[in-house]
């Protein structure tokens, strides 16, 4: 009996708390489908304002969507073997190039961007593209995919799995290739994880470096909330949703699936 | 492969220092004939496992150090490239491949095709004694059977030579004396030079054609087994290869003067102070009244195969007796020693 009274206190508490999380989230996407916010949804249901937004910003998505991509390409390019060549090389050298890398999560989004704003505003057209936004996104993701990548690799004994590849004859490229990524792959996933939904998300970093043409989403989101109807604004927020939603649980139903074998 | 029989090893002057300033290794100088089966033997932290990293060219030696691998140098050679085969102590499979393919790898680096690998692969798998287990993962097989398969692993490429790193001492005792009479049977097959490191003395009597007994960085005696069992160099070889009563006596007209008596020893026996060494199986328990030494049995333990004697009274400390299972003897009884005059081995002093 008294098991039970604890379950239900904690059962309502943890549903109290949800609710609180997500009822605003629910609201917010409700409005963005509600013909007229001021009139409650009793003046109903329309899909007009998503419209509007895919109208006004579609450019915005698909900018987000592409810098993610080539955010989460770089720091995979980066990143893993960089996490790789820390992990073996080990000693203080590899501890201080890793807090050098884990700054950016420590020091605020604007103060990254000023500091490339002051770097490379004499480069005109760099400073005008999207690559420059990009920029800012590997700087701030990439501790995200070193750090997820090594957890995964201090717990395996990658050093003496590289030496008895190498044992075997492997370079290496091969080593890195046959051994170190397959069994890093739950760390990799978990980096890819983090790095494209920060990518789509961040505002700080990406309002200071961009340009009225190189808008992202959520600068596109708070441009809506500024300037348009509340519920464009939140049809916006709607799509961002029905968007970062989906590549989540992708995302982590590739991450659960366990390791296949190499096929060869 | 014309290479079968692996190759010959020579090390010269390989040192190890680390960063720091510590000194693994002192100047080695060794040479191993191919086929032969080298056990470097020693306790932890001695630096037989840096001489073996050494020759698989996973450390490079101090400057003024040399690896010969058949006389041609391969001290700048990377270990990818020098065609060892090596088992680590944790194994070290690779856990994203199934047992076919980790035996397989380093045949898929050679380039070999993939009918002649599975042929290989098969072969090595009969040989190793783990038919059955070709499609398993390595996290679903036992300790004996990782170990089987590093092995199988490491002889599929035909090394030049095979480098052993404590291969069973992640395994329990009984698993551990049956895989070695294996492993013993695998390399008496393969006749592939091999290089053996351990910190345990009985694998190194049963596996070596010599052992190379290593100390606080330095070689302390290199020898067959029976040369390091009964002629030790060293007091710390003579204790830490097998038992050994250590007898700190003088010798008066050739005979080793104790508490409890005499030791008849051989002709040339030198006068004065010594260290003398005997085995604990090479004291035998005789009447009291017909022998030069006595004693008085202290504690008996019975083994099982063997009991275990402690007698008190005949030298200076306890003697540790070795004797058949059926020897009958009493705590508290006064027996008499019998020790055969080979049997005392006379050491240096000991140099630290």
């Amino acid at each position: 009996m008294r098991d039970r009274v604890i379950f239900c206190g904690q059962l309502v508490f943890t549903a109290l708390v949800a609710a609180f999380l997500i009822v605003p989230a629910i609201l917010s996407m409700l409005a963005g489908i509600t013909a007229n916010y001021f009139r409650g949804i009793g003046s109903g249901l329309t899909l007009q304002w998503v419209v509007a937004v895919w109208d006004l910003y579609a450019e915005t998505i698909a900018r987000s969507l592409l810098i993610a991509i080539a955010t989460l390409a770089a720091t995979l390019v980066v990143g893993v073997p960089a996490a790789y060549a820390l992990n073996v090389r080990g000693g203080r050298l590899a501890r201080t190039v890793e807090e050098v890398i884990t700054l950016p999560l420590a020091i605020p989004g604007l103060a990254i961007a000023l500091a490339l704003l002051l770097t490379y505003n004499g480069f005109g057209d760099f400073r005008r593209s999207w690559l420059f936004i990009l920029t800012g996104h590997v700087v701030f993701t990439l501790p995200f995919m070193v750090r997820s990548v090594m957890a995964v690799l201090s717990g395996i004994d990658v050093k003496t799995l590289d030496e008895s590849a190498a044992s075997l004859g492997a370079g290496p490229w091969r080593r890195f290739r046959d051994v170190i990524v397959p069994n890093a792959r739950p760390g990799i996933l978990a980096g890819s994880l983090a790095v494209v939904t920060l990518s789509l998300g961040e505002f700080n970093l990406t309002w200071m470096l961009h340009t009225p043409l190189t808008k992202t989403l959520p600068v596109g989101l708070a441009d809506s909330y500024a300037s348009m109807r509340l519920e464009v604004a939140s049809a916006y927020t709607l799509v961002f949703f029905l968007m970062i939603i989906p590549l989540l649980v992708a995302m982590q139903l590739l991450a659960d699936r366990p390791g296949t074998p190499e096929r060869s | 492969m014309s290479n079968s029989h692996g190759v010959s090893l020579r090390l010269e002057a390989c040192a190890k220092s680390f960063p720091g300033g510590s000194r693994a290794l002192d100047p080695v100088t060794l040479a191993v004939a191919r086929g032969e089966t080298v056990v470097i033997l020693g306790p932890s932290g001695c630096g037989k496992t840096t001489l073996l990293r050494i020759i698989a060219g996973l450390e490079a030696p101090d400057a003024g150090g040399r690896v010969f691998f058949n006389d041609a140098d391969v001290t700048k050679v990377p270990i990818e490239q020098r065609k060892v085969g090596m088992v680590f102590q944790s194994y070290a499979l690779f856990p994203n491949m199934s047992v076919a393919e980790n035996i397989g790898y380093g045949l898929k680096i050679r380039g070999i095709g993939k009918a002649q690998r599975a042929a290989r692969v098969a072969e090595l798998v009969k040989l190793t004694g783990i038919e059955g287990f070709e499609h398993r993962r390595i996290t679903q097989l036992s300790g004996g059977q990782r170990q089987r398969v590093a092995l199988a692993r490491a002889v599929a490429v035909q090394p030049s030579v095979l480098l052993l790193d404590e291969p069973l001492t992640a395994l329990d005792a009984a698993l551990r004396e049956r895989l070695r009479s294996e492993l013993d049977r695998l390399l008496r097959t393969l006749g592939i030079t091999t290089i053996y490191v351990t910190h345990d003395q009985a694998e190194a009597m049963a596996l070596g054609d010599r052992i190379v007994v290593m100390r606080n960085g330095a070689i302390a005696q290199i020898g067959s087994p029976r040369e390091i069992y009964f002629s030790p160099q060293s007091r710390f070889v003579a204790e830490f290869v097998g038992a050994a009563n250590i007898l700190e006596a003088s010798i008066e007209n050739g005979e080793l003067k104790l508490p409890g008596g005499r030791i008849k020893l051989g002709n040339g026996a030198p006068a004065g102070a010594v260290t003398a060494m005997v085995r604990p199986e090479a004291i035998a328990i005789v009447p009291p009244e017909r022998a030069a030494l006595c004693g008085r049995v202290d504690a008996v333990s019975f083994v099982g195969d063997r009991a275990r004697l402690i007698v008190t009274g005949a030298a200076d400390r306890p003697l540790v007796l070795s004797v058949a299972n059926s020897t009958d003897v009493k705590v508290g009884e006064r027996v008499g020693l019998a020790i055969e005059p080979d049997a005392v081995r006379l050491l240096p002093g000991d140099r630290r």
